[in-house]
């Protein structure tokens, strides 16, 4: 597997839409292109794949160039895998035979345990005699990228692959997502509009707007810039990877350890020694000069101050901490800040009031 | 009573004129439609149209500019003698040449509409699968356009059996070489021998019906637009 960067430059112009970017994206992980409908999400992920013949620039992948100057290869020659954001299932064809159709024409041999290995991973070995027509959104989905899978891509490309399909399918989906993301060792750029998805899946993350890439970098740095705060939703928060260290049967709590320090959690049956990934709203962390432990808040870690910004209403401050080496990001009032001489380098004690297990 | 012989041989050769006329038309009509469905060409629009024409022209009219056009003068004509074929008109040949021009649009069209129905997408899923654009065409693009190629077949081949005009102007009246049913019939009723022209014409009524039924009672259907 290479790790070469992925490396891409595109112009694409249509009537009332330019897109205009140039990134440079770690060849391992899941990428996360995020941003509004409109924001040129889809437009990026199809120049990738060769599918906007229109777009100028220049990409290479794996080392190897897709497209220049005096370049083009064509979208089957580029060994990568599509998700459609519908469900794209060849009509005429079975489960099996989509699967098969993939399979003949795969970069390398698919053995049987690959195939095998694919559909157990997706689930889909009852649905596999059924045509399109008889199968739902999600279990349609599931097909659809196995079959991606199964045609052995080095890229893998996924257009919102949930949006088409309602929400309990969904959360019969993500799971899968998160398996394939530890299972496959090829890099998976994915479009997305659903904060949910992102902080589940992302390992990079890449904020567009109007055809432009906005801010991209490591999900939880680029969720806690303050130049640029992503809203994941409703919310400024950051993403913490951690790992379950510990299960206090007695309160019912587990502990989640990570770069920076623990977070006690409401357990709700992970195992010790189970990744997990926190999340941690800038509305739910306040600030305190010293460690209190005559309060309810379970959760206060030490940090230092980094940098402090104004947040939409000009009452308010978002101010990036350092915990450990991880960062995050707590909202309070500039008066707050005032009041507790805030700067940065200055040593401080987070309290965070809550946070939300998501993987 | 029943057929008579020179019936037979009008059937069998009309049978034989649809038959040929229907497996060229496919060999035609289906790259010329994937070709009009993908160009960006700008004489797409007036090529439509030439192949529309047939659709609307009295066939006399269309007979006689094919009679010119295969004449020792015409194009056609200058062509063929050129390939030592000959002259077409008065000829099997020719009724074949004419036949395809006639019904042309029979079979283009229902090709075209189904596969511009298909869409985009299924072209873009089999490219991002390895296919390459023959691969794309053939395991893709003609079975999701099976249902409009069946519909042109059988509009192809009925239309060709039944065609009158075109062969008259073309073709005349030779036993064996150019007399098809519908001349053949039209001898009896000239000859004031409805008993035989019966025979024919209600041949080619059931028949006719028979293959439209089976054609509009089918699930997909696609008839043009």
């Amino acid at each position: 597997m290479s790790t070469l960067p992925l490396d891409a430059r595109f112009k694409l112009s249509y009537p009332g839409f330019c897109l205009d970017v140039d990134m440079q994206l770690p060849c391992q992980g899941v990428t996360a292109l995020f941003g509004h409908s409109g924001a040129g999400k889809t437009t990026l992920l199809r120049c990738i794949a060769g599918l906007e013949t229109a777009a100028t620039g220049h990409l290479r992948v794996n080392g190897q160039i897709w497209q220049d100057n005096n370049t083009f290869v064509p979208t089957h020659r580029r060994t990568l895998g599509y998700v459609f954001q519908e469900a794209s299932l060849l009509p005429h064809l079975s489960a099996r035979e989509n699967l098969e159709f993939a399979i003949k024409r795969a970069t390398q041999p698919v053995t049987e345990a690959d195939r095998m290995d694919t559909i157990d991973l997706l689930g889909i070995a009852p649905l596999l005699d059924r045509s399109p027509g008889q199968l739902s959104g999600g279990e349609r989905q599931r097909v659809t990228i196995a079959r991606a899978l199964l045609s052995k891509p080095g890229l893998l490309l996924m257009d919102e692959p949930l949006a088409s399909i309602d929400q309990t399918h969904k959360q019969e989906i993500l799971p899968y997502l998160e398996n394939l993301k530890t299972t496959l060792d090829i890099p998976i750029i994915y479009v997305s509009h659903s904060a949910e998805e992102v902080a589940r899946l992302a390992d990079t993350l890449v904020a567009m707007e109007n055809g432009r890439i906005v801010a991209s970098g490591p999900l939880n740095d680029t969720l806690t810039r303050l130049d640029f705060p992503i809203k994941l939703g409703e919310e400024v928060g950051s993403v913490i990877e951690a790992t379950v260290t510990e299960r206090d049967p007695q309160w019912q709590l587990a502990k989640a350890t990570f770069d920076g320090g623990d977070l006690w959690f409401r357990d709700s049956g992970y195992d010790v020694g189970c990744q997990v990934r926190v999340r941690v709203f800038a509305r739910d962390i306040s600030l305190s000069l010293q460690h209190h432990s005559d309060t309810s808040i379970v959760n206060s870690l030490p940090a230092v101050v980094e940098e402090i910004s104004t947040e939409q209403h000009p009452g308010l401050a978002l101010v990036k901490l350092r915990v450990g080496n991880t960062p995050l990001v707590a909202r309070l009032t500039h008066r707050s800040a005032h009041h507790l001489e805030l700067a940065p380098g200055k040593p401080i004690w987070a309290q965070i009031k809550s946070v939300a297990i998501i993987q | 009573m029943g057929f008579s012989a020179a019936d037979i041989e009008a059937l069998w050769l009309t049978l034989r004129l649809a038959a040929i006329v229907t497996l060229l038309l496919l060999m035609i009509g289906i790259p010329t439609a994937w070709w009009l469905c993908r160009t960006r060409c700008r004489w797409k629009g007036l090529i439509i149209a030439i192949i529309a024409l047939p659709l609307v022209l009295p066939p006399t009219v269309l007979g006689f500019y094919l009679l010119l056009a295969m004449g020792p003068n015409g194009p056609v004509g200058q062509l063929t003698e050129a390939l030592g074929i000959g002259l077409l008109p008065f000829t099997f040949g020719g009724l074949v040449f004419g036949s395809i021009i006639y019904s042309l649009p029979f079979v283009v069209q229902p090709i075209q509409n189904a596969m511009e129905a298909i869409g985009e997408r299924p072209l873009e899923v089999a490219a991002t699968l390895g296919a390459n654009p023959r691969d794309t065409f053939f395991n893709v693009v003609l079975p999701l356009a099976k249902p409009g190629i069946l519909t042109a077949t059988i509009l192809g081949f009925t239309h060709t059996l039944g065609e009158f005009g075109v062969v008259l102007m073309i073709g005349g009246n030779i036993p064996g070489a150019t007399r098809v049913i519908s001349v053949q019939i039209y001898d009896h009723v000239e000859a004031m021998d409805y008993a035989q022209a019966h025979w024919l014409a209600a041949t080619m009524v059931l028949f006719s019906f028979v293959v439209l039924a089976i054609l509009y009672s089918r699930k997909h259907l696609m008839i043009w637009k």
